[in-house]
């Protein structure tokens, strides 16, 4: 069902930094502290996404995935492998026998310029290949045109595409640079069968900010209190430390609350937070900052 | 809009206590009067203590002024005035910035001070009153030696002496408020804290101390009501500047008819906040929260009765109710507190009867669930749903974290309910039609409104009410006026 998009929501930026900044100055500490950041750690995408990326390089990351720091006890695996579609077999061989989701970027990602023809071929090789979610892009190009119809119909024909699959919709927000656009192409992708909006394909800068993951989390909220469908989200790209991490996970704590504050509705796209969340955690057991080269970095 | 149970958004992450370290802050005891440059008995040798609103234990005890010390003040002050006048505005400058850039430096101490003698979260304290207060200083500092300027072609002479009554709501910067613009003209100053919460001044009176301003130039007497009647009714005073209640302010009108004291009063409120079904909804309902929660509700400004398009009532109370389960209400030291305590007993009483009117009146009330801590003066955020301008919680000022909430359907009703009260200090527009933004500030009786935000403050931008909520600006250009004659 294509959504009405006359009627949405608008968002006054300056009133929504201000909003940010008040969840920038919640002071997170001692257990509640750690319990983020093992709640952090257990949400990531741990991701490759280069064209230098070869078959150790993917294998290596996946390891890491599933040890990510052997001496420190009581601490979660990442929730999922991301890579391109032709290194999902490989990721899946890999992380046999752990839960660890695979992840594949599709439908001529980054751009998504390219005809759906490909973009339903690139999905269903992923797919075939066994990625269990598939994270692609959205048209941004026919957006700003105004193309509405076209970027919902491809979303849906992607999302047919991928059969069991889960679907995250990349929006690519640092390209649409208005948060009015945002929650429109928010709207779309929910509509249209994503079980996942995601902020950015981190290779447009900016990536993720608190302020697009605010006005999406609002979507999110309007389209449950509609629909009764709880969607996902992952922000990705540009959260590289623990600090930022928690500042969005209280964010997502005070407007989305205890239901999406799982791997099941929340994601990091992120590749060196990983370790900064070990570092903070080995501090807290220990005491000490512990220097990087204890973190393995695959 | 199919309706589903909302309270899936709950937060389910408790942070861990955050308190701000108290360690590096220096109370005494028992404080004295600033007199003439010196910390001075009191006459009579009276003191008064002065409580933690979070905890009802006792800080400090302090001086009680008496008339008798009151008119020591005044003379101090009136022979300071002599030498004080005649130096230039270039120097007088000087002073006021050493003042400022002290407050800076010692920011974290007031901060603690503040929310420790009046129960505001430090997070207020730290963000807003003391970094305010400084930049006061800042900004009239600057004025000092642009008088001529700021007045062109009129010679600006000092009134003399300044008696500046000021509450317990903003203690640190209702001083600030009041001391910066008199000293940047030239006057001297007797100035009352409020007696809920003195510690803050007191502390800026050992800064002036140490800024070698010249002694006499202020003087700070503590007292309750009738210290400051002894100030209203001085005879050597020239001006009278009160920030309080309104029953206070008529009561000094009435006292100082007939005489030649120049009068500023900054009084009572009861501020509209009118939301448009074409504002930013989610940014609105963060303005509503703003409007009323900030400062426990214990602002005279407070956006306290909301009015709400009816198209988008539902939407906006869901959204409110749903955010105010949120917030953190508690000590006031921690830094993840939203709300902190009440001022004192006697307010929390004055807030609990108001709640008690309303229900009785038969508005709908609504409150989250809060944690109390189990001392302390606490008083949950309040809503009451479905009143009408014919309520008492609407026409009255509570002074506390309660809600009034209306809806209208057309401008003109809005401008009509919003204008209907004696009351004319602040508004509120929520709407992203800029034109109609400049309809309602044309036609809104206030002193201050906001458009798309709310409780915002700067030196810079003058500040004070319409009808009963007072006369006089306090802050930017305006606020040098009610401090000069002009020859």
């Amino acid at each position: 069902m294509f959504p009405n998009l006359n009627n949405l929501p608008v968002y006054d930026t300056t009133g929504v930094h201000e909003r940010i900044a008040r969840f920038c100055s919640r002071s997170i500490k001692s257990s509640s502290k750690i319990e983020g950041l093992k709640l952090a750690l257990s949400m990531i995408d741990l991701t490759t996404l280069e064209g230098k990326d070869t078959k150790g390089k993917v294998q290596q990351l996946c390891y890491k995935a599933m040890h990510p720091h052997d001496s420190l006890k009581n601490i979660p695996t990442v929730a999922a492998i991301c890579v391109y579609p032709s290194y999902v077999g490989v990721a899946k061989k890999a992380l046999e026998g752990s839960d660890i989701q695979v992840a594949s970027v599709a439908t001529a990602f980054p751009s998504g310029q390219s005809t759906l023809e490909v973009k339903l071929s690139d999905t269903k090789f992923a797919v075939d290949q066994g990625a269990d979610e598939i994270d692609m892009v959205i048209s941004r190009g026919e957006f700003l045109a105004g193309n509405y119809q076209f970027v919902f119909d491809e979303i849906a024909a992607i999302k047919e595409a991928c059969g069991k699959a889960h679907l995250k919709v990349i929006l690519e927000t640092g390209e649409l640079e208005t948060l009015d656009n945002v929650r429109k192409a928010s709207e779309i992708a929910m509509y249209a069968g994503a079980d996942f909006i995601k902020t950015s394909t981190g290779k447009i800068q900016p990536a993720a900010t608190l302020p697009v993951t605010y006005v999406m989390f609002d979507a999110i909220k309007d389209y449950y209190l509609k629909t009764g469908k709880m969607i996902g989200m992952k922000p990705a790209g540009g959260i590289s430390t623990s600090k930022i991490a928690l500042q969005y996970l209280v964010m997502l704590n005070e407007v989305l609350g205890e239901k999406w504050m799982n791997k099941k509705y929340f994601r990091f796209g992120a590749s060196s937070l990983t370790n900064d969340i070990l570092m903070q955690l080995v501090k807290a057991e220990t005491g000490i900052y512990q220097s990087i080269n204890y973190f393995s970095k695959d | 809009m199919q309706k589903k149970d909302t309270s899936i958004f709950k937060a389910a992450w408790t942070y861990d206590e955050a308190p701000e370290s108290t360690d590096h802050i220096q109370i005494k005891k028992k404080y004295e009067l600033f007199i003439d440059g010196k910390f001075t008995k009191p006459i009579k040798g009276n003191y008064f203590d002065t409580i933690n609103p979070a905890t009802n234990k006792v800080i400090a005890s302090v001086a009680e002024a008496t008339t008798e010390d009151v008119d020591v003040a005044v003379k101090a002050a009136r022979k300071a005035f002599g030498s004080w006048s005649k130096l230039s505005g270039k120097e007088r400058g000087k002073y006021i910035f050493r003042i400022a850039r002290l407050i800076q430096e010692r920011a974290r101490e007031f901060a603690v001070i503040e929310s420790l003698d009046g129960g505001k979260p430090i997070r207020e304290s730290r963000d807003i009153d003391i970094p305010l207060a400084a930049n006061h200083f800042f900004y009239y500092a600057g004025w000092a030696d642009k008088l001529e300027y700021a007045f062109p072609n009129r010679t600006p002479k000092p009134l003399g002496v300044a008696g500046q009554i000021i509450p317990w709501n903003f203690p640190l910067l209702m001083a600030a408020w009041k001391i910066a613009p008199a000293l940047a003209t030239g006057n001297t100053v007797v100035l009352k804290p409020a007696e809920t919460t003195p510690l803050t001044a007191l502390k800026l009176a050992e800064i002036i101390q140490e800024s070698g301003l010249p002694k006499g130039v202020v003087n700070i007497v503590t007292g309750a009501g009738e210290t400051g009647a002894s100030i209203v009714n001085h005879p050597d005073i020239n001006k009278i500047a009160f920030t309080g209640s309104t029953g206070v302010g008529k009561y000094i009108q009435k006292a100082i008819a007939g005489t030649q004291k120049k009068l500023t009063l900054e009084l009572g409120g009861k501020g509209a906040n009118i939301i448009f079904e074409d504002a930013a909804i989610d940014q609105a309902v963060e303005g509503i929260v703003n409007a009323i929660f900030f400062n426990q509700g214990h602002v005279c400004c407070a956006g306290s009765r909301l009015f709400v398009q009816e198209s988008v009532a539902d939407l906006v109370i869901q959204k409110l109710k749903d955010r105010m389960e949120t917030l953190i209400v508690g000590n006031p030291l921690d830094k993840n507190t939203d709300i902190g305590a009440i001022n004192s007993k006697k307010q929390l009483q004055t807030i609990e009867n108001y709640i008690k009117i309303g229900v009785n009146e038969g508005g709908e009330i609504y409150q989250p669930k809060c944690n109390f801590p189990k001392e302390g003066n606490w008083c949950e955020p309040t809503l009451f749903i479905n009143v009408s301008q014919s309520h008492r919680i609407v026409q009255e000022e509570i002074f506390g974290p309660v809600l009034a909430i209306q809806t209208f359907r057309t401008i003109d009703e809005v401008i009509e309910k919003a204008n209907n009260t004696p009351y004319g200090l602040s508004a509120g527009v929520w709407t992203q039609n800029g034109s109609k933004i400049f309809h309602l500030t044309q036609k809104l009786e206030a002193g201050v409104i906001w458009a798309n935000t709310f409780n915002k403050f700067d030196p810079a931008s003058p500040f004070g009410g319409y009808k009963e909520s007072g006369f006089g600006r306090e802050g930017g250009l305006h606020g040098l006026k009610p401090y000069l004659k002009f020859e």
